[in-house]
């Protein structure tokens, strides 16, 4: 009986114990990723080449366009040629692309290794398309779509984030833009200047887990 | 029926005060739903008659959309007397057919409309403020209170999440 009694209890223990790592686990998603004026985390995630990438390996950058897209949402596919225009006018200047492919490829097949390897020679990227292998990074970033921009700067501290979110106000339409936000927030870096708009939304495509 | 109601309400919403005699007329607009901007949507939900009314925001192309669209057919049958469900769509506006295509093939009996928007960073913080524009998402609400969603269902989750509505 003492034994049943032991044993009761360590259940009991052994539940409630369960409940509070449940509690926590569900604290640590409930954050939601990086607000500006947040120091980003470096990574090491394997581009399309086979080479792994790192912020930190690009010593002449001053700052990142971090782009999580993809190649099946359609969102994604209608920014293709933008991003790669971005990449062409900000790498110079001292802000290359870097993209990131967030979804899993068994839970989207179009996003496999081998497939962002053809959709990049297809439309001949100029930046590393890496994949978030293990989908660690994009959570950490708090990224919920594709595409979804993180504009990083470089400072003492780390690489401060100082826009999050579309690329312009139209993601269907390139013709139809009127407002370039994150063109105008690396033009704002570069001129030393306040970024005005630092927060926008897009329609996006869930990341796929 | 539903979509006929429902094109002769969106006429009459985009007609404003200017031509009340707008008859229904199924050869001109063949379609089976309505397109409206961001101030035609919010107008239409203000129509809704039905006590409680899901609002679901999805795209033809968006597979875990795809996935959970028969469980909000199955909602609206279910709870026909009590819960509206309207199905935006996000589609693009020149890929129409596509829209059209799939409402057919799917024999959606829910309300479906287009929203055809570019500007989404202005309107997407108004459906809501804790959206960040992925989609699939829901919205749920009542004359007095409102929840929303940027998540997939279940068939079971959704009916819990409308119940605490009824």
């Amino acid at each position: 009986m003492k034994t049943f009694k032991v044993l009761t209890l360590l259940a009991v223990v052994l539940i409630l114990s369960a409940f509070a790592v449940n509690t926590i686990g569900k604290v640590g998603e409930g954050s939601k990723g990086y607000n500006v004026g947040d120091i980003a985390a470096d990574f090491s995630l394997k581009n399309i080449d086979g080479e792994q990438v790192s912020l930190n390996d690009y010593k002449d950058a001053k700052g990142f366009v971090v782009i999580f897209t993809c190649n099946t949402c359609p969102f994604s596919v209608a920014n293709e040629n933008r991003i790669i225009a971005l990449d062409l006018k900000y790498k110079n200047q001292g802000y290359p692309v870097i993209a990131i492919n967030p979804n899993n490829p068994e839970a989207q097949p179009g996003d496999s290794f081998e497939k962002m390897q053809v959709r990049a020679k297809e439309k001949g990227y100029t930046f590393p398309y890496l994949l978030d292998e293990g989908q660690k990074i994009y959570p950490a970033y708090g990224a919920t779509k594709t595409p979804h921009v993180y504009l990083l700067h470089k400072t003492a501290r780390g690489n401060e984030v100082k826009y999050i979110g579309a690329i312009d106000d139209n993601s269907r339409n390139e013709a139809a833009v009127k407002e370039r936000f994150l063109e105008n927030a690396i033009n704002a870096l570069l001129e030393g200047k306040e970024i005005e708009v630092t927060e926008t939304r897009a329609i996006g495509c869930s990341i796929k887990v | 029926m539903k979509q006929l109601y429902l094109y002769f309400l969106l006429t009459c919403l985009s007609c404003g005060e200017k031509n009340n005699t707008t008859t229904i007329d199924e050869e001109v607009n063949g379609r089976a739903f309505a397109t409206v901007d961001f101030e035609g949507y919010e107008a239409y939900l203000t129509e809704v008659k039905a006590p409680v009314v899901v609002v679901n925001f999805w795209a033809t192309w968006c597979k875990p959309c795809i996935k959970e669209l028969p469980y909000f057919e199955k909602l609206g049958k279910n709870y026909q007397d009590d819960v509206s469900v309207v199905l935006v769509s996000l589609d693009f506006p020149d890929q129409i057919e596509r829209l059209e295509q799939f409402i057919e093939k799917h024999k959606l009996e829910s309300q479906v409309v287009l929203l055809d928007d570019g500007n989404a960073n202005e309107w997407i913080p108004k459906v809501d403020q804790d959206w960040s524009g992925a989609i699939p998402a829901t919205i749920i609400f009542n004359k007095g209170e409102r929840s929303f969603f940027e998540q997939s269902f279940t068939y079971e989750e959704l009916e819990k999440q409308v119940k605490t509505f009824l």
